[in-house]
């Protein structure tokens, strides 16, 4: 009846787990109540989970992000507490516990970080930057954020009921097939990452779309702010890389449960093919994340230096190569496994190529603050620190592609730093410069600059104290996911590692710190022009936070730095503005599809886990019965009429009047 | 924005290199929906391909199990191609037929593809069940993984297919052929062809290619 779920899923023997479940567990049914007894559900149903809306999506994805970090980041604490104390003894966290924590962590950290943020900045600024309403396919976008969330409920599932892969975040086989991991851990890991695969793969789809097709008048290719470009190129590498992931881990998956041949050591399987496979969608998945990064560093230099990007094209260039290029190196994460010389040095030589279009990023950003009026707000801050911190990650990619040093350092400690280099100085730093710059343009006020400068400079030194240890630890012969070890020269650089994690918590409490002071000081830092940074693209001419329908006429952009340029214009025309003639705006209308498609899909992974059969086929038949509701759907937009769009749009047009009037008086 | 009317002179793009053709602003639906479509599909064949890589890898690891060349049926595999690659052609009539909104044609056009595409499907699940109850089903070796696991999964595909087909069906029953419609029918047809061309690749690189003694 339960397939393979019983009483003994629950490890009541494991205080960790339960209590971490428990508390989690109350946290929501607390929120939960709260919500309830306030009457806030209803407000929530229809302006929020049923909503269709990119930027109302956008800010989701980037919630589900942020708690998603609180938890990735509590077992990186676990991890480095067991390996400061786990010197010559068991530490306090038995070996397949630990093992489960350093998967959960790498898991989460990728697919539920930093994915989700990043999408989320994209789903939320890119129609934005194009003047456009919303992206190509409005309820298939909530759809794709809650199949991300499924996944990522599922991952946190398995902490109470059952256990998570202990494999490590590729999971791979043999150790991942059914003889050496036996229980329902690798199940979770594979079926959260299907659910939420498809989930990202329909945001790649959707925005690649957004970003070819539905661009405003006039903005041609080559006026396209970076960001949009970085998406563009994101997104093209989502929609080539990930369907195949989701062949291998459908492979993965048919060996377990069916017992098929893909990567088992006997009847001919081939282990090697699952590393071709994983690697050839996981390199490209690293400049998934990091291109929109650098994209919002791009937007965030050029804003606050007061000056054009430097090399524009250059830059697209630079992105696009980066796009190809990064399809082409995948061998690089298996130099050690046999493939000879000759392959390992094309690799070699092919991955080192990256490091130029890359360079020439960097070059074109400190050229675009040369000579700029620098404003170091929390945004710039955190972009100047990702420059100093990625140039180290990139210098150690390269380090890494040399096969020979490769050979030496391969699994290393190093490599742990090196990847954290580039992902947390890269990626979420990234991530964070966009969430301090757009958060105006998102709720209609600032946040508090005094907490944001403490987190960046907590989180940019705890992150140095952490990781430059690990480097020395990969060098003195460390290898990665230590459970204990008996080597006296690692233990202090263990606990430096240590003490540099304390210090990056005591960032990310300024940076919850800072959202709270924030909200409660919120009209003291309302942004009432739509433009508080003085911006350049489309995203500032309109106001903050921005009407359902973005702007009340499609844009017309004359050049790059579209909204740049209309102020400029505005202030040389003086300002002699005619009311415009509004006009009704079609919006697709709200939609339950997602949130309840994603409802089946939980109940279908889980009971795939779990081995429950008339579950799975209940589950399924759900979300067909949902998908062909939504398609019998009658009228999937309404209408704003005229005379609502004018008075929302009246008030912007007051204040942005005043702006630029405040603006040509100086 | 109503701040660019003010601009009146159409200024030069300053990268401005031979003519430069000015965007006029966001696609009509039909365009964004078959465009997104479209790349949708490719990310299907890119799927797909990494099957086909495994069965590339995985097509000479027998494990002292038969070999293809022993268990390949050509006649089976011929009455399969013709009836997929008929049903293309039906297809594209029922996709004609809506484009005039013409409900006959339509539906013939659509039963006639469902009826192939079932024969298909019959064919290709007679063939695995005989393989199955030979003892060569897809756990007894690499080889028999990788071709059950590509085969198979073009038959899910045209499963998927054929349901999707029945609502397209029930739609312009109950609908008519609304705009919205005849942009599902379009994607419809898009898909049914992708899997016509997804199967010649499985028929050269499996059953033509396996056949090879
Ligand atoms: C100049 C560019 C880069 C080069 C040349 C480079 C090179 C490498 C190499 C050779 C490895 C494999 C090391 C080993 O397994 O022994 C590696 C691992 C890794 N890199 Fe990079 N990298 C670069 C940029 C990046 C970026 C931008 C990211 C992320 C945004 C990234 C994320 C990772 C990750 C996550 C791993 C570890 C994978 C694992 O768990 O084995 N790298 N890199
Ligand atoms: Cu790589």
């Amino acid at each position: 009846m339960l397939g393979k779920l019983d009483w003994s899923a629950i490890p009541f023997d494991q205080p960790i787990p339960l209590v971490a479940g428990a508390v989690v567990l109350v946290a929501i049914l607390g929120v939960l109540a709260w919500v309830v007894i306030k009457g806030h559900l209803p407000y929530l149903w229809r302006e929020w989970i049923t909503s269709v809306d990119h930027k109302r999506i956008g800010v989701m994805y980037v919630l589900l992000a942020s708690v998603m970090l609180l938890r990735g980041g509590s077992d990186a604490i676990m991890m480095r507490i067991q390996q400061a104390v786990a010197y010559q003894s068991q530490g306090y966290l038995p070996p397949e516990h630990y093992n489960q924590i350093f998967s959960a962590h790498g898991t989460i950290m990728i697919f539920f970080v930093a994915m989700p943020f990043v999408i989320g900045l994209m789903n939320l600024i890119v129609p934005l930057q194009l003047g456009v309403r919303d992206v190509a396919f409005p309820t298939l976008n909530s759809v794709g954020f809650w199949l991300t969330a499924t996944g990522a409920l599922l991952v946190n599932i398995s902490l109470v009921v059952g256990e998570f892969a202990r494999t490590g975040w590729l999971a791979f086989p043999p150790l991942s097939e059914l003889s050496y991991s036996p229980g329902v851990g690798v199940d979770y890991y594979a079926w959260s990452l299907q659910i939420s695969g498809v989930g990202t793969l329909v945001a790649g789809i959707n925005l690649v779309t957004t970003v070819l097709k539905l661009r405003t008048k006039g903005m041609n290719y080559l006026r396209m702010p970076m960001f949009c470009w970085t998406t563009l190129a994101s997104n093209l590498l989502i929609v080539a890389a990930f369907p195949i992931l989701t062949a291998t881990l459908a492979m993965l998956l048919l060996d377990r449960y069916l017992g098929f041949h893909f990567f088992t050591n006997e009847a001919g399987g081939n282990v090697m093919m699952f590393m071709n496979l994983i690697w050839a969608w996981g390199h490209p998945e690293v400049y998934i994340l990091v291109l929109p990064a650098f994209g919002i560093f791009s937007e965030v230099v050029s804003t606050f230096s007061g000056k054009a990007l430097f090399g524009y094209r250059s830059m697209v260039l630079a992105t696009m190569a980066i796009c190809v290029i990064s399809f082409m190196v995948w061998l690089h994460h298996f130099f050690t496994m046999g493939a000879g010389p000759d392959v390992n040095a094309i690799f070699g030589i092919a991955s080192m190529i990256i490091a130029v279009p890359t360079g020439v990023k960097i070059y074109n950003w400190l050229f675009t603050m040369y000579g700029g009026r620098i404003r170091f707000a929390t945004p710039m801050l955190w972009a100047v620190g990702f420059m100093v911190t990625f140039i180290v990650g990139g210098l150690t990619g390269v380090l890494l592609a040399v096969p020979p040093a490769d050979f030496m350092l391969h699994n290393s400690m190093f490599l742990v730093a090196h990847f954290h280099n580039v992902i947390i100085g890269g990626v979420l730093f990234g991530a964070f410069a966009g969430f301090e710059y757009w958060f105006p343009k998102a709720f209609g006020f600032r946040l508090d600059e005094r907490w944001g400068k403490a987190a960046f400079w907590f989180t940019f030194l705890g992150f140095f104290i952490t990781f430059m240890p690990l480097y020395v630890a990969g060098m003195l012969g460390m290898t990665r996911r230590m459970q204990h070890y008996d080597v006296a020269v690692w233990r202090p650089w263990m606990l430096v590692a240590a003490v540099g994690m304390a210090v990056l918590t005591i960032g990310v409490i300024c940076q919850i710190m800072q959202l709270v002071v924030s909200i409660r000081d919120r009209e003291a830092l309302r942004d009432r022009t739509g433009d508080p940074w003085d911006g350049r693209s489309l995203e500032w001419a309109t106001s903050s936070p921005p009407p359902v329908f973005n702007f009340a006429f499609n844009p017309d952009v004359r050049g790059e730095d579209a909204y740049w340029e209309m102020k400029a214009h505005a202030k040389q025309q003086l300002l002699e503005h005619e009311e415009p003639e509004y006009q009704d705006i079609e919006m697709p209308r709200n939609s339950p599809t997602g949130f309840v498609c994603a409802f089946f899909a939980t109940i279908m992974g889980f009971a795939l886990i779990w081995h429950i059969w008339w579950m799975v086929i209940l589950g399924g038949l759900g979300a067909f019965a949902t998908f062909v509701l939504f398609a019998w759907r009658d009228h999937d937009e309404y209408v704003i009429p005229a005379d609502r769009v004018a008075r929302i749009d009246r008030v912007n047009l007051e204040e942005r009047r005043r702006l630029v009037s405040m603006a040509g008086a100086i | 924005m109503s701040m660019t009317a003010t601009a009146g002179h159409a200024h030069a793009d300053p990268h401005h290199i031979g003519v430069v053709i000015e965007h006029t602003g966001p696609a009509p639906k039909r365009i964004v929906t078959a465009y997104g479509f479209w790349i949708f599909l490719l990310s299907d064949i890119v799927m797909f391909s990494c099957f086909f890589a495994a069965y590339a890898v995985l097509a000479g690891q027998t494990a002292g199990g038969p070999k293809g060349s022993e268990i390949f049926d050509q006649k089976n595999v011929a009455i399969e191609t013709v009836c997929l690659l008929l049903s293309s052609f039906t297809c594209g009539m029922a996709s004609i037929a809506a484009d005039v909104r013409n409900r006959f044609w339509f539906y013939l056009g659509m039963a006639v593809t469902c009826a192939l595409g079932l024969i298909f499907l019959t064919i290709e699940f007679r063939e695995f069940a005989d393989l199955v109850a030979r003892g060569y089903g897809p756990s007894r070796s690499a080889f028999l993984t990788a071709f059950f696991s590509l085969v198979g999964c073009h038959g899910l595909h045209v499963s998927a297919g054929v349901l999707w087909l029945l609502t397209m069906m029930a739609q312009v029953f109950a609908k008519g052929f609304r705009a919205d419609i005849q942009r599902r029918m379009m994607c419809f047809a898009l898909f049914w062809h992708a899997l016509d061309i997804i199967w010649v690749a499985v028929f050269s690189v499996v059953y033509l290619l396996g056949s090879a003694p």
